[in-house]
This record gives structure tokens, C-alpha cells and sequence, in this order.
């Protein structure tokens, strides 16, 4: 498509004096492969890391999720032995996929409700409102180890504020980060903290819509609700498609939060960062990410199981990113 | 409502006592929205910021305290964000966090601006290909390759445990790095670029002295991202500088910092909002071309 393009593009005088082909067609011939000479030039140092951070990289890893390899000894050809382990005999890999799923549904499906919610929110503000912007953007700042050990110690069940404050209140006291019920809510609840960047992008997308619509709408006689439904949810739909592809994306690779929350819950001594099991509490923890991380890593460095592993990320976030591609033709640019 | 405002707005034929009846019920309806959206402002506020005000004030008590449930210190122990640089460790890590974050930055920043001014503004074939191509690897989880990965840079390259495994690759464009600048690239229009040709500048010279003045605030939103996405790395460090303690960055280091040292929260709490603090700064000093690029990455293009 770009290559026809190319050719109808920059010919303004050649194709209209069509006197014989021969004496024209050798010079545009030469401008073309000027034209992608440069484009190579300029394109070099990403096709280099092209090749050896992405291409290469990743047909070895399909390479060794078919052999027995412990990073040591040479690696020998095992069929699909890894992938039956994996799919069928791994303790690990259904646990993981759940709770990554869980997260997929739950925590994208409220980050972009609320997102939208404190969005709005903010395009209502009318006093204070660099003071209150500022304010709902300053956690998504936060680096996300720090934010997570925040959240440790401020849901930490016996002496954290927050089960102190339920308590004067009388309200029940739940276990967060070290029940197996309550963690996976107290991780959504820390990336609902860190909602600016959505609220940024839909307070954008917000502003965008115009406000003739509003208005007319209202001659009409619509209410609010109905002026959300029928003028501001199919103006910001694009938007909040591409909120939450990306979220999903996102939250396939989610694992700095799951692995610190656990970690500093538990108690457990990390000198080296290899000690701590992932999971904390019983399991409820574990995502796909840190399954790659155990296999390839910790455990016994099961290479080829981790290479499986990774291949079901792989095709995960492959699958969503060509529905962002195919979906929102804006991402691909001008053409 | 709906009818408050149609009123309002609708050529008045009425007599005037009802209008002003209308007029002030718009008034009240008004006063009442302002009072509603800005109660659920304060409550927003105060869920966004108490975390960092609990953390501030622990951050602030002394050891013992910092064990119980008090939410106020008993003394202000300012001491413990000097004490906390005593740690074993804390110190090196802080270097380490810096040079993995300038060099990381500079080189993403040197190296993605040619691939994009190539995507967003050339001709040629494969150009689509290409942009799949960077839209994939900026999608991919950086788990999917890391064994491959780590083994080369172990086994081959006998650098792990210093950061060059985490740098090296940035020096070779970072695809969301490129993906954002040639979405505000695909903004310049043409015209600049043919003016710059026919006062016979080649690409390069048309690059450096007409389009990067041109793309300063993405440029900086680039660098913005790239420093805290360094600056925060957990997993890079986790794999590649784990077995060195003394390569650790800040955001690695933090998470043993409560149980490894047998520090208590007070000391943990600074540390982490120390960690947090160069973040915010730059934000605060950047915040129009942060706030540009977070828009640009999901609604431009």
C-alpha cells in the first residue's frame, strides 16, 4: 500500500509527459532507491535493535521452549514435552492464568470507569482546578515499587492507618495484602490510585467533544444521563476502546506490584531477591509473568517450561495489539 | 434540570415574575452543582493525597512508634531522612539510579528521533510494515524474551550485574519513544520540510535545523518517559543486577529495605519517599510537556 503510494506521490511531471517509458523510468528508478537508501540510514540504529532485541530474541525463545535446557549444560531437543508440562502438570500455570485474567477483567473494567468518572470530574471543576488536577495526577507518578510498599504498610492489618481508621469507625477489618480474598482487590485498589494517566487522556477526549451537540441536545430536552449516553459515549468511544486494549496489554505483563505486595506482606527476607515465592497469600497472588520469572530464574531454571511460558504472553499480547491496530486505524497514522 | 435550562435559553415569551422564578431556580441549581461537584472534588482529593500524608507522617516517628498503630508522631524525628542514607547500600544505589536514568534517557532520546522523522515523514516500501513492527515491540511484554536475553548478556557478554545490560539497548531506539515522537511528527506540515529542500538542505541538516526545533515538547515528554521508566525499572534490575548488591538501583533496593536491614517502617517510609521525591520534582518542572505527551499517546494520531 505504501509502495504505490511512493510511486504515484512525488511524480508530478514524468507520468503525465508519458513521451516513451525508457528515458523516464531509470531516473525515478534512481530517486526510489535514493529515497530508501536514506530511509534505511535514518531507520538504522531501530533495525539493528530490531533484529537483536526483538527478532532475535524471540525466535529463541521458540527454539528453546522444544529443548531441555538449564542454562548450563547444552540444551537438547524434547519435543513438546515442555508445553504438556506446562499446559498440564505445572502447579503454577492455571493459578497464574486466573488471577491474570482476573486482573484483565477486573482491574481494566474499573481503572476505565473510574478513569472516566475522575475525568469528568475534573472537566466540571471550576475552582481549584489546577490545585485538584495535580492532586488526582500526583500518585500515578509515584514509582511503583515505592507505591507498593506505600500500600503495604498503609493496609498492613495490624498496624496500618487504614485498619485503624475502620476500626474507630467500627467498620470491619479486612486482611488486604495478606488474605488470599483481599489481595487481589487491595492490588486493583492501588492501580485505581494511580489512575491520572487515564484521567488525562479522557479529561482530553472530554473537552474535545463539541459543545454544539450539548447544546442541542438539551433543546431537545435531554438530561444529563442522556446527554451522556448519546453525545458524550459515542463521541469518547474511540478513546475508550483504546483505553482498554492498552489496559488489557498492560495488565497481561502485570508483575512489579504482585511481586512487592507479596514480598513485603509476607515478611520475607529478599537479600538477593531470589527467596521470595510468588503467590503470597496462597497463591492468590501469582500472575503469567512471574511464572517466567520462577521457571526461567528461581526455581530450578527450567529454561524450556519458562520459554513456554513466555510464548502464551507472547500470543496474548500479540492477539490485543492487532485488535488495537485493526480497531483504531488512527494508530497506524496518515495512509 | 433539562427544563431549567431551556427555559433559560429559550427566546422568553412568558410574563416576568415566572421568568425570574426560572431564573432563580437556574441560579440555585447552579450553586447546588457547584457544591456537589466540588464535595466529591475534596473526597477524590483526600483518596488521592492521605496515602502520602500517612506516609510523610511515619516517615517522621521514631522506631519504636512506627511498630504501633499511632497515625502522629509523637516527636518529629527529622533525623531519620539523614539516618536512612546510612543503610548499607542506600547511598551506591542512589548513583546508580542516577547514571542508569541519565544514560538511558540520553541515548533513547539520540537514537529514536531518526527512526521516527523516517516513519512519520518518508516514502518508501515496508514503511507500513515498519510501523507494525514498533507498535508490536512497544506492546510486547519484556517477559516474552527475557530468558534469550539474559542468557546473552550472561553467557556471551559477561555483563550481568552491571547496568549495561539495561542501558546497551536503549542506545538502539525505544519503540514507544519512536511510536510518540513521529505521532507529533505526522503534525508538522509538509511545507517546512520542502522549504527547508529547496533552500537545498539534504534530510539530516532539514532534520537538525528546521523539525527538532520544531518537536521540543515532544522531545522533552520523550525524556520525561524514558527517565521515570528507568528511574522506576523493577524487573530489568531484578534480573539483570540481582546478584550484585552493590549495581542495585533505588526502586530494586527499596523492596528489601524493610525486611533484608531490619529497618523499621519510619526509616522505610523515608526511603520510599525519597525514592518517590526526583519523580515529582521533574514533574513539577515539566509538567505542560508530561501532561502533552500523556494526551498524545492516546487521543493524537
Amino acid at each position: 500500500m505504501s509502495s504505490t503510494t511512493a510511486e504515484t506521490g512525488p511524480s508530478p511531471t514524468p507520468s503525465r509527459a508519458r513521451a516513451g517509458k525508457s528515458p523516464v523510468a531509470p531516473a525515478l528508478r534512481r530517486k526510489h532507491r535514493r529515497e530508501l537508501r536514506v530511509a534505511l540510514a535514518f531507520l538504522s540504529p531501530w533495525l539493528i535493535g530490531f533484529a537483536i532485541f526483538f527478532a532475535y530474541p524471540l525466535i529463541s525463545t521458540v527454539y528453546f521452549s522444544f529443548m531441555h535446557y538449564d542454562g548450563y549444560n547444552p540444551p537438547n531437543f524434547v519435543g513438546t514435552k515442555n508445553w504438556t508440562y506446562i499446559l498440564t502438570e505445572n502447579p503454577y500455570f492455571w493459578t497464574a492464568m486466573r488471577n491474570t485474567l482476573w486482573l484483565v477483567v477486573v482491574m481494566v473494567t474499573l481503572r476505565v470507569i473510574f478513569g472516566l468518572g475522575i475525568g469528568t470530574l475534573i472537566t466540571k471543576i471550576k475552582t481549584g482546578a489546577g490545585f485538584f488536577r495535580t492532586a488526582f495526577y500526583l500518585p500515578y507518578l509515584a514509582p511503583p515499587v515505592a507505591a507498593t510498599i506505600g500500600f503495604a504498610f498503609l493496609l498492613n492489618p495490624g498496624t496500618g492507618p487504614v485498619n485503624h481508621l475502620l476500626g474507630e469507625l467500627g467498620l470491619p477489618q479486612p486482611g488486604w495484602f495478606n488474605d488470599p480474598n483481599w489481595s487481589k482487590p487491595s492490588l486493583v485498589l492501588l492501580a485505581l490510585w494511580g489512575i491520572g494517566d487515564l484521567m488525562v487522556i479522557f479529561m482530553a477526549a472530554l473537552l474535545d467533544v463539541p459543545t454544539e451537540q450539548y447544546e442541542a441536545a438539551s433543546l431537545d430536552g435531554a438530561g444529563p444521563f442522556q446527554r451522556f449516553r448519546y453525545v458524550t459515549l459515542p463521541n469518547i468511544m474511540p478513546i475508550i476502546m483504546f483505553a482498554v486494549v492498552t489496559g488489557v496489554i498492560q495488565t497481561l505483563q502485570y508483575y512489579t506490584q504482585a511481586m512487592v505486595a507479596g514480598q513485603v506482606a509476607s515478611g520475607t527476607l529478599s537479600g538477593s531477591g531470589q527467596n521470595y515465592f510468588p503467590g503470597y497469600p496462597g497463591g492468590s497472588t501469582w500472575t503469567v509473568p512471574q511464572l517466567v520469572y520462577n521457571l526461567g530464574f528461581q526455581s530450578n531454571d527450567d529454561i524450556g517450561a519458562a520459554c513456554v511460558v513466555s510464548l502464551v504472553l507472547f500470543v496474548l499480547a500479540m492477539a490485543f495489539t492487532s485488535l488495537l491496530m485493526r480497531r483504531r486505524a488512527g494508530l497506524m497514522g496518515d495512509d | 434540570m433539562s427544563d431549567t435550562l431551556t427555559l433559560d435559553s429559550a427566546p422568553s415569551t412568558a410574563t416576568p415574575a415566572p421568568r425570574t422564578a426560572a431564573h432563580r431556580r437556574a441560579i440555585r441549581q447552579r450553586r447546588l452543582n457547584w457544591i456537589a461537584v466540588h464535595s466529591l472534588g475534596i473526597a477524590a482529593a483526600l483518596f488521592f493525597l492521605l496515602p502520602f500524608v500517612f506516609l510523610f507522617l511515619t516517615s517522621l516517628m521514631s522506631d519504636d512508634q512506627s511498630l504501633s498503630a499511632n497515625l502522629w508522631p509523637q516527636h518529629w524525628v527529622w533525623s531519620n531522612y539523614v539516618n536512612v542514607f546510612k543503610v548499607p547500600g542506600f547511598t551506591d544505589w542512589w548513583k546508580n539510579s542516577i547514571e542508569y536514568s541519565v544514560l538511558g534517557t540520553v541515548l533513547t532520546v539520540v537514537s529514536s528521533i531518526p527512526p521516527a522523522y523516517a516513519l512519520a515523514k518518508f516514502r518508501f516500501p515496508g514503511r507500513r510494515a515498519a510501523m507494525m513492527a514498533v507498535i508490536s515491540m512497544m506492546m510486547l511484554p519484556p517477559q516474552v524474551i527475557i530468558v534469550p536475553m539474559y542468557l546473552l548478556w550472561t553467557n556471551q557478554l559477561h555483563l550481568t550485574g552491571t547496568i549495561w545490560p539495561l542501558v546497551i539497548p536503549m542506545a538502539f531506539g525505544d519503540a514507544f519513544s519512536i511510536f510518540l515522537l513521529r505521532q507529533f511528527l505526522l503534525t508538522i506540515p509538509k511545507e517546512y520540510l520542502d522549504a527547508a529542500k529547496v533552500d537545498g538542505c539534504g534530510e539530516w541538516t532539514t532534520l537538525r535545523r528546521v523539525v527538532l526545533p520544531m518537536i521540543k515538547p515532544a522531545v522533552s515528554a520523550v525524556a520525561l518517559f524514558q527517565f521515570f521508566y528507568c528511574w522506576n525499572d523493577f524487573f530489568g534490575p531484578q534480573i539483570y543486577l540481582a546478584q550484585n548488591p552493590n549495581a542495585w538501583t533505588v526502586s530494586y533496593g527499596l523492596q528489601t529495605f524493610h525486611s533484608a536491614h531490619h529497618t523499621d517502617w519510619n526509616l522505610t517510609m523515608a526511603a520510599t519517599l525519597l525514592v518517590m521525591a526526583p519523580v515529582i520534582i521533574v514533574f513539577f518542572f515539566a509538567q505542560k510537556a508530561f501532561i502533552e505527551g500523556v494526551t498524545l499517546t492516546g487521543v493524537k494520531g
